[in-house]
């Protein structure tokens, strides 16, 4: 191997080394650790002026403890309880909005298409933050949503949205809606009309034709999506801080809160672990899934 | 049977009007007279005014941009390297776990990554500051540069690199002159996805950030936590407003160059 190749390897992947995956080794040590009022505020420290002996009592100091502990006390299984329930039924209605718009698109006439693509990815390049913000006037009680509710006569009260766990729904469905709609607009513009038409020569009514036809070749799209929707709405921070109340339970802003306003370290760290093999389950399948896709295109 | 119904126009006259209406909402109350945001009292500007007055805002927003830039070039030169290394390396020791390391910062939740580079950070005695959120932007943006050149580079003909390499071009030279001009588009595009993913990045700055290293984000966040002001929707019309005129801009130049080629293949072809 030439050094010049040897280089162009080794430098991306020494960065990716040392800053993605050597921090997630720290943050399972720490897991391990208890907390402590030190700095920093966990305890053991590795010390390697004892030699072996010091890292011999250094891994005997490491325990399970805050594993049993987050089974133990309410609050945390609660909050991963809740975020898997949040995430699944945002996903789905996301599902719900999204496949219309996409449907939609993939029947436009052709020269419209680029456009609606576009407008469908502006949202996306706009701050996250402020597609979030913008809601919390929306929602709230002498809000926009309300003040217009009103005006028509549809309600006589102002409906409470904001900081209930509907006004997060809403934000996912509103931030997420652009990676599902992509990944189904996809497969249904591949689709071959002529399939469609066939299906209703044979007899089909245009609505059967779309259950029987249209839909099962959307699924790779729609698995996509969803996958795509749920994976980063199970770790939220962002849109339960803002949008939700203080019953709103999810386990990104648990973790973020246990660091920053508890500095129990230990303990965001477990979090942090368990968060992340919950996680791996959905991403090995939607891994699956996108290989399924590209060796059904080949 | 593409058509479009009243189904189809429907779906899409409500989806859009969900993407585009609260952003039209907040647009439209920045220019409210009233500081109480719900109640309309006349338009003005003033808002606007008071923005630019406010030097912490100022502050954040050139350390934000400072982080950006630095972040996102870091990015796409080692995203492009990982790309080049993922499409055209060949085998080499750990493959499996480099491109599990590509992929995986991808969908990890954004309060994960935080927190494992902050306690790296500390763990090595690294100061909080500037440096550390461009290390942190780098490292995850590089993964989306190198997801969007690697799609670019397995596109194209690779004869055309053997090309280049027959006719006594080292292998530099052929990543620089026949190479780096086919991805240049894609590099570019990766460039301006990791440069907006740094600008946007509330998360992971908030955890590596230090006292002096505010960035925007982070100044919007701390002041929406408690409720709607009409600075903030003065400061969130001009960054929607920039990103608008941003992307719109950009596909009319790549429209334009495609038409362009298209021709050329045409006048090439008669």
């Amino acid at each position: 191997m030439n050094f010049r190749r040897f280089s162009l390897i080794s430098v991306p992947y020494l960065w990716l080394f040392i800053l993605f995956l050597v921090p997630f080794g720290i943050v399972f040590k720490i897991s391990l650790s208890d907390y402590a009022i030190s700095i920093p505020p966990y305890t053991p420290t590795l010390d390697l002026t004892e030699g072996w002996a010091g890292f011999k009592a250094f891994l005997s100091a490491l325990d399970f403890e805050n594993y049993v502990f987050l089974t133990e006390d309410d609050l945390y299984w609660k909050a991963y309880l809740s975020s898997l329930k949040i995430a699944v039924f945002a996903t789905a209605l996301t599902l719900l909005v999204s496949f219309p718009i996409a449907y939609g698109m993939a029947n436009a006439p052709d020269e419209w298409r680029p456009t609606l693509m576009m407008l469908v990815i502006l949202p996306f390049w706009t701050s996250f933050l402020i597609r979030v913000y913008a809601w919390m006037g929306i929602l709230s009680q002498e809000g926009f949503l309300n003040q217009f509710l009103m005006g028509i006569g549809i309600i006589s009260d102002p409906l409470i949205i904001l900081n209930t766990n509907w006004a997060v729904y809403i934000g996912i469905i509103y931030t997420y809606c652009p990676f599902m709609i992509l990944p189904i607009y996809a497969t249904l513009e591949k689709l071959d009309p002529s399939l469609n038409e066939a299906a209703v020569d044979l007899g089909c009514s245009r609505t059967s034709s779309f259950w029987l036809v249209t839909l099962p070749l959307a699924k790779p799209g729609v698995i996509a999506g969803c996958f795509l929707v749920f994976i980063p709405a199970l770790g939220e921070f962002v849109i339960p801080s803002l949008l939700g109340g203080s019953r709103t339970l999810m386990i990104g802003k648990v973790l973020y809160e246990e660091f920053f306003a508890n500095r129990d370290w230990p303990v965001a760290s477990a979090v942090a672990v368990v968060l992340l093999l919950i996680l791996i389950i959905p991403i090995v399948m939607y891994q699956r899934n996108q290989q399924k896709m590209m060796e059904a295109e080949q | 049977m593409r058509r479009l119904t009243w189904f189809n126009t429907t779906s899409l006259t409500l989806g859009f009007a969900f993407l585009y209406l609260p952003m039209v909402i907040l647009i439209i109350y920045s220019f409210n007279e009233s500081r109480l945001v719900t109640v309309w009292a006349g338009f003005s500007t003033k808002w606007y005014g008071e923005l630019l007055q406010n030097q912490a805002f100022l502050d954040a927003a050139l350390v934000t941009l400072k982080v950006g830039v630095a972040s996102s070039t870091i990015a796409t030169v080692l995203g492009t390297m990982a790309a080049y290394v993922l499409v055209r390396g060949g085998r080499f020791f750990g493959r499996t776990l480099f491109s599990g390391m590509i992929y995986a910062p991808l969908v990890m939740p954004e309060v994960i990554t935080g927190l494992s580079l902050l306690l790296l950070f500390i763990s090595i005695g690294l100061d909080r500051g500037m440096i550390t959120i461009v290390l942190a932007h780098a490292t995850f943006s590089m993964c989306y540069v190198s997801v969007v050149v690697s799609s670019r580079l397995v596109s194209f003909d690779k004869s055309l690199e053997e090309a280049a390499l027959d006719l006594g071009c080292s292998a530099f030279e052929a990543f620089r002159l026949v190479t780096l001009p086919i991805i240049a588009p894609a590099v570019i595009s990766g460039w301006l996805l990791a440069l907006t993913l740094s600008l946007d990045d509330l998360v992971i700055a908030s955890f590596v950030a230090g006292p002096s290293s505010t960035t925007l984000p982070i100044k919007i966040f701390s002041s929406v936590r408690l409720g709607v002001s009409p600075e903030i929707n003065a400061l969130s019309t001009i960054l929607i407003l920039i990103v608008a005129v941003g992307t719109i801009s950009a596909s009319l130049v790549t429209k334009r160059a495609v038409k362009r080629r298209q021709m050329e293949e045409k006048m090439a072809g008669d």
